[in-house]
């Protein structure tokens, strides 16, 4: 696994090529024709289009909604929609929840998988080869097929219905370790520990003062990927949660969708309510995610 | 373990000899207690689960009622259920309608993306994976509105062009088509992202090489793109498997009513919310989990196969 960003500007500079001029960082090959634009403006276009349509629907009245041809610019209604939506289900609530669910998951994911990927990568302890393979082993249990002793487990804790039970399970994830371990070994020198260890840090200061702050952003991505994950996840929380003031944003959606008396702006309503705040945080931070996943394990 | 102490912090310690044996508890145990959190999440909430599925599925379990002993009768009386092999034909369908489209397009679409002097490049990488940080609930919501019989988009627009309306949604094909559309366009853009890390770190030279080879478009993309990119490949097959053979919020949501089912005649009912319907909404746990043995077993048989595939491509191609 090498990085290939870094791996490649090594590369050059040992066989002292010069970088022609006008070549990007990276790969990339051939020239750009028509027919790539093309294809690549209708996969943007098919990717947001059915964000924009939500929208559309979500704000016109429910007459327009069953009016044909549709109607493709969004009408005037959606605040009185949004209003709706908050007084059928309490929608801030779930909004809160999900809040409160998806930020808990992916800090938690951010430091402990950090703290378990510091261990694997820099500390020598009796065991460490066996327990990361097991770490990577375990990615390949489909745990979901659970779902069935999860539920009774949680049941026997008490936590049916509760926030802990969607967020405690998902604290630290296998992935999380692996992808932080191979940061760790990556960036912090074994001459950094020594010298830390020299200066009579302890292990859990080195971590915390020196190797976390080092690979704050790439925990910060994973945490990203785990907040996402988390804001979005339907299953579990959908048999786990029963009272409409703990669902989460996603459940109240379903939740919406099931009132068979009004209209389809509701459901659609909900929906984009949901959304917007990882849109939000998409638009300031996507960058870094899509980064996140090319600089990723997959490489070469 | 304190006598011989194998595991020595750092070098600094050692050159001090004796003063090793001085080394805290604290400091020894850090390690453990540093990957404990996992193991301990892992096993509770992971493990434990996945193992007790393989002991429920022997009992006729009710969680208020009894739990009795019926060794492999939940087995015999699932391959004898015809809802069974009903939602593993759709499961099986809509996984392959939406992983094959799916994975050829982010081909595609990562060799375009990895053009050097593309424009925009950062515009195209993060409109597609939208999709991805959109959840599956809107996404349904908004796709089964997309593909409504009576006002939506989309029969609308055959309608312009001739083709009458389309009951997606009530018919057998029709429904899979929709659900395996919602799948490819939540995960397209972050496939075609994977893809396009393991292009990068094709060094260009080979390109180069086969260009001034002769080589055209077509024979660099056949001859080193798709070699170069095996692993990832194979990778997506296998989790785009663990993922499709567990698809479950999108039938759950297509429909307002017959939830459940996914319609009257259970035509896109998939395994997983077969599952559902067992477990939580008859409350039999036990056949409940003799299906989620049935999708492990078929997950561990689709892996195996594209092991054996895949190694044996390897061993055609040197």
């Amino acid at each position: 696994m090498t990085d290939t960003t870094t791996g490649g500007e090594i590369g050059a500079t040992l066989t002292g090529a010069p970088r022609p001029s006008g070549r990007r960082r990276g790969g990339g090959i051939g020239r750009v024709r028509w027919w790539n634009y093309l294809l690549l403006g209708a996969a943007a276009f098919g990717s947001l289009f059915p964000l924009y349509w939500m929208f559309v629907v979500a704000s016109t009245d429910s007459a327009t909604a069953y009016e044909m041809p549709p109607e493709i610019v969004p009408g005037a209604n959606f605040f009185q929609l949004t209003e709706l939506v908050l007084t059928t289900v309490p929608f801030l609530q779930s909004i809160l929840n999900s809040l409160i669910v998806a930020t808990t998951i992916g800090v938690g994911q951010a430091v402990l998988c950090s703290l378990a990927g510091f261990a694997f990568a820099k500390l020598r302890f009796r065991g460490s080869y066996g327990l990361f393979l097991l770490v990577v082993l375990t990615m390949t249990v489909p745990v979901q097929l659970g779902i069935i002793p999860q539920y009774m487990i949680i049941s026997s804790l008490g936590w049916v219905d509760t926030l802990q039970a969607v967020t405690v399970p998902g604290l630290a994830s296998a992935f999380g370790i692996f992808w932080m371990r191979q940061h760790i070994a990556a960036t912090i020198s074994d001459e950094l520990m020594q010298a830390a260890r020299i200066d009579g840090a302890s292990t859990w200061q080195i971590f915390w003062r020196i190797a976390f702050p080092i690979v704050r952003p790439a925990a910060f991505v994973l945490g990203l990927f785990g907040f996402v994950a988390a804001w979005n996840d339907f299953l579990w929380p959908f048999i786990v949660l029963k009272s409409p003031e703990r669902f989460t944003a996603q459940i109240a959606i379903k939740a919406l969708q099931t009132q068979l008396t009004v209209d389809l702006g509701l459901a659609m309503a909900g929906s984009f309510l949901a959304t917007l705040p990882l849109l939000v945080l998409f638009v300031i931070v996507g960058r870094r995610m899509v980064a996140g996943i090319l600089d990723g394990a997959f490489k070469g | 373990m304190t006598a011989t102490l194998p595991t020595r912090p750092t070098p600094t310690r050692i050159s001090r000899g004796a003063a090793r044996v001085l080394i805290p508890l604290r400091e020894r145990i850090a390690p453990y207690a540093y990957i404990a959190p996992f193991f301990l999440l892992f096993g509770v909430f992971g493990l434990a689960p996945f193992l007790f599925t393989f002991y429920i599925a022997l009992f006729d379990w009710n969680p208020i009622g009894d739990q009795t002993f019926i060794g492999l009768d939940n087995f015999t009386r699932m391959l004898a259920d015809a809802r069974f092999w009903n939602a593993t034909a759709n499961t099986i369908s809509i996984w392959l309608l939406s992983t094959v489209p799916q994975l050829l397009v982010a081909l595609l679409l990562a060799h375009v993306l990895n053009r050097a002097r593309l424009r925009f490049a950062l515009f195209f990488r993060m409109s597609i994976l939208v999709p991805y940080i959109t959840s599956v609930a809107a996404t349904a919501i908004v796709f089964a509105q997309l593909f409504d019989r009576d006002y939506g988009l989309l029969n609308w627009l055959l309608g312009l062009v001739g083709v009458g309306s389309i009951d997606f949604a009530q018919t057998v094909w029709g429904s899979h088509v929709m659900l395996a559309v919602m799948v490819a366009w939540r995960w397209f853009g972050y496939t075609t992202l994977l893809y396009l890390a393991s292009l990068q770190a094709i060094p260009r030279d080979i390109y180069e090489a086969a260009a001034i080879d002769g080589a055209g478009g077509w024979a660099q993309f056949r001859h080193i793109t798709i070699p170069s990119l095996r692993p990832v490949i194979i990778f997506t097959v296998v989790t785009s498997t663990i993922g499709g053979l567990q698809i479950f919020t999108e039938p759950l949501l297509l429909s307002r009513t017959n939830n459940i089912t996914c319609g009257p005649v259970r035509q896109c009912q998939t395994l997983t919310l077969f599952l559902y319907e067992q477990g939580f909404g008859q409350y039999e746990f036990g056949y409940g989990a003799a299906i989620g043995v049935a999708l492990f077993v078929m997950i561990v048989v689709v892996a195996a196969v594209n092991y054996l595939l895949s190694s044996r491509i390897r061993g055609e191609v040197p």
